[in-house]
């Protein structure tokens, strides 16, 4: 119930804070932008991320959205409280722009099967969809896809690639 | 000569020679990019076998080396103990020179011989004998009037005359595999091709190229036509190609996951996994007329398909039951039955040729192990050390099992007989090789 309030509120801060983001141009990252995922990862700072975003929003919320990549924990697409508030920049930012449409792209480590991995992808991409579809974009301006284990962005053998490389990206 | 079974196989000459004009096409593509097999496990035991250097008469010096090419199927195929050429006491290419004492004294079970001839302008007559040496007599004698360009095909058919001879089965020698490569090219980044070569490596084609990944080849039960998967539209697509003649067909484009093709064993079905109904399902679809009979119904991931040789099943991997499962179900649809209950990982199934037992992909202390289930007894064998491991595949009689991995860092093929015995590796120069899969026999 304390989440789903701290969510509406998020939402609200988020709409507001898109449209003043818009007015001073504030452009999406570049797609290709690999390297911030590198510093994104990492779970637990839960309370904080939610903390920033009331505190002084205008930043963090810049920032949320030059993050692209969510990233999920291993044969799961659950999205943890980190990836919740990026999606939920993101989505702010489309119900503002309403001409924007989003692809979203669901991507696993290459541990597995390649064909269980690509519905795994899926999954996870689907997991991004339902809560941005829930925080009010539209249901035709998103797709999602899902390319499983074909496209790492990190090509080690070991976890310090896999876990980049389960991810979904955020693109328009 | 008169004991000497004459062959005159016109099929055979054909598609060598249509095989010949696609390997030229592509050569430059292609050369590069040729597997290389190295065997990393083979114990000393076997069958004594001798194989006399065949004997050659031509103007210059013969365009392939038959015998050495039979010689290393056979030695791959750990069932033989090749003996060392150096203590041969005589080197016999017609049957009248066979002096089967100096073979006993070697200790070699079994005898070939052979030699190769030119007999027009790119035209050969490659001739072989098979001998039992302690019984004295021929088991077999084949002889093949084909074009340089097709005399592998000859010696592998040979071998596979030789070891169906010795061990009672087929041998898979002339047989091809497909597989994937993901190499690094300058101006496009990285090439994915689709390519099908023979069972040793040699002679590889490519069916496909693409700047996008490619995906699940799958054989016909003809050996003619490729499925597969490609994200050439940044999505996936699911197309049938001729193997010859490169025309390919786009068989699914649905919304969502199109993948996962598998050809029921009368050839006129394919098994796929599509979502466009929301999430991953298994479905059967009838090639004539496109129609579509959906298997399974559930929210969780049902994907990898595979058909039992009877066609009467499909088998498939299922996070129904939390993590990746293999269930069984009828091909008509109905209730799925779960066969795996060892690991909390069990996914990519399919089944030997018999229909006794499934190879996997299943994972153990973190680690993703080739395996082996036993349908009758339920007991699951790891037969791999790599950790890595995917797509798993019986060769077409049952012996070897292919699969893909990662050692030292790059994606090859590896195969392990399925006794465990012997283990070879096939890889790339340059690049990724993944995602084999072997050609049924060559009729």
């Amino acid at each position: 119930m304390k989440n789903k309030t701290l969510l509406a509120l998020l939402v609200v801060l988020g709409l507001g804070l898109a449209g003043c983001a818009s007015q001073n141009e504030t452009k999406p990252a570049a797609v290709t932008d690999g390297g911030q995922g590198a510093e994104t990862s990492g779970a637990g700072g839960q309370s904080s991320a939610t903390g920033t975003a009331l505190d002084s929003g205008k930043a963090s919320n810049a920032d949320l959205l030059s993050k692209r990549r969510v990233y999920f924990a291993f044969d799961s697409s659950a999205v943890d409280d980190e990836s919740r508030s990026i999606i939920e920049a993101h989505a702010a930012y489309l119900v503002a722009h309403p001409q924007t449409k989003v692809v979203l792209e669901g991507n696993t480590d290459e541990r597995g099967t390649r064909e269980y991995n690509l519905a795994l992808g899926e999954r996870r991409a689907q997991a991004v969809e339902r809560m941005m579809r829930t925080l009010g974009v539209a249901a035709d301006r998103i797709k999602a896809t899902s390319y499983g284990e074909e496209k790492p962005v990190a090509t080690g053998h070991d976890e310090a690639s896999w876990r980049l490389n389960r991810r979904v990206e955020v693109l328009y | 000569m008169t004991r000497l079974m004459k062959v005159l196989a016109k099929t055979f000459v054909r598609r060598t020679l249509l095989l010949t004009g696609l390997v030229l096409m592509f050569w430059s593509v292609t050369a590069r990019s040729t597997l290389t097999i190295e065997i990393t496990q083979s114990l000393d035991v076997g069958m004594p076998i001798a194989i006399v250097p065949f004997g050659w008469e031509g103007a210059s010096k013969p365009p392939q080396d038959v015998s050495a090419v039979i010689e290393a199927d056979l030695a791959r195929s750990g069932h033989f103990r090749l003996l060392p050429k150096k203590d041969y006491l005589s080197a016999p290419h017609d049957n009248k020179d066979v002096i089967f004492k100096d073979w006993r004294l070697l200790k070699a079970e079994a005898l070939v011989i052979g030699k190769l001839r030119q007999i027009g302008t790119d035209k050969y007559r490659a001739e072989f004998r098979l001998y039992d040496v302690f019984k004295e007599t021929q088991l077999a004698g084949y002889e093949f009037d084909v074009p340089a360009s097709g005399l592998r095909m000859v010696a592998h058919q040979f071998s596979d005359i030789i070891f169906e001879k010795l061990t009672g089965e087929p041998g898979v020698f002339n047989t091809r595999i497909a597989y994937i490569t993901k190499e690094g090219v300058p101006r496009h980044g990285v090439m994915f091709r689709l390519q099908v070569a023979d069972s040793d490596g040699y002679n590889p084609i490519t069916i496909l190229s693409s700047t996008e990944p490619l995906m699940s080849p799958a054989w016909s039960p003809d050996g003619k036509r490729l499925a597969y998967v490609s994200f050439e539209k940044k999505r996936t697509m699911l197309f049938v190609q001729n193997v010859t003649d490169s025309k390919r067909t786009l068989i699914a484009e649905f919304n969502g996951i199109n993948s996962a093709p598998a050809w029921s064993p009368d050839g006129t079905r394919l098994a796929l996994t599509l979502s466009k109904d929301g999430n991953t399902e298994i479905y059967v679809m009838r090639l004539a007329d496109r129609s579509l009979t959906r298997i399974t119904n559930n929210p969780a991931i049902d994907t990898e398909p595979a058909w039992s040789p009877d066609g009467q099943y499909l088998i498939f991997t299922s996070a129904r039951s939390g993590g990746p499962q293999i269930f069984r179900v009828s091909a008509q649809g109905g209730t799925p039955q779960r066969l795996t209950f060892e690991g909390d990982y069990n996914a990519r199934a399919s089944y030997s040729p018999d229909g006794r037992m499934l190879t996997l992909i299943t994972r153990a202390a973190g680690a993703y192990h080739t395996a082996v289930l036993d349908l009758k007894t339920a007991a699951l064998q790891i037969l791999t050390d790599t950790t890595l491991d995917e797509s798993p595949s019986f060769a077409p009689n049952g012996r070897i099992i292919l699969y893909a991995t990662i050692v030292q860092g790059r994606g090859v093929l590896a195969s392990v007989s399925s006794d465990g015995r012997v283990r070879q590796l096939l890889k790339l120069q340059d690049g990724d090789v993944r995602e084999p899969a072997w050609s049924p026999f060559n009729r």
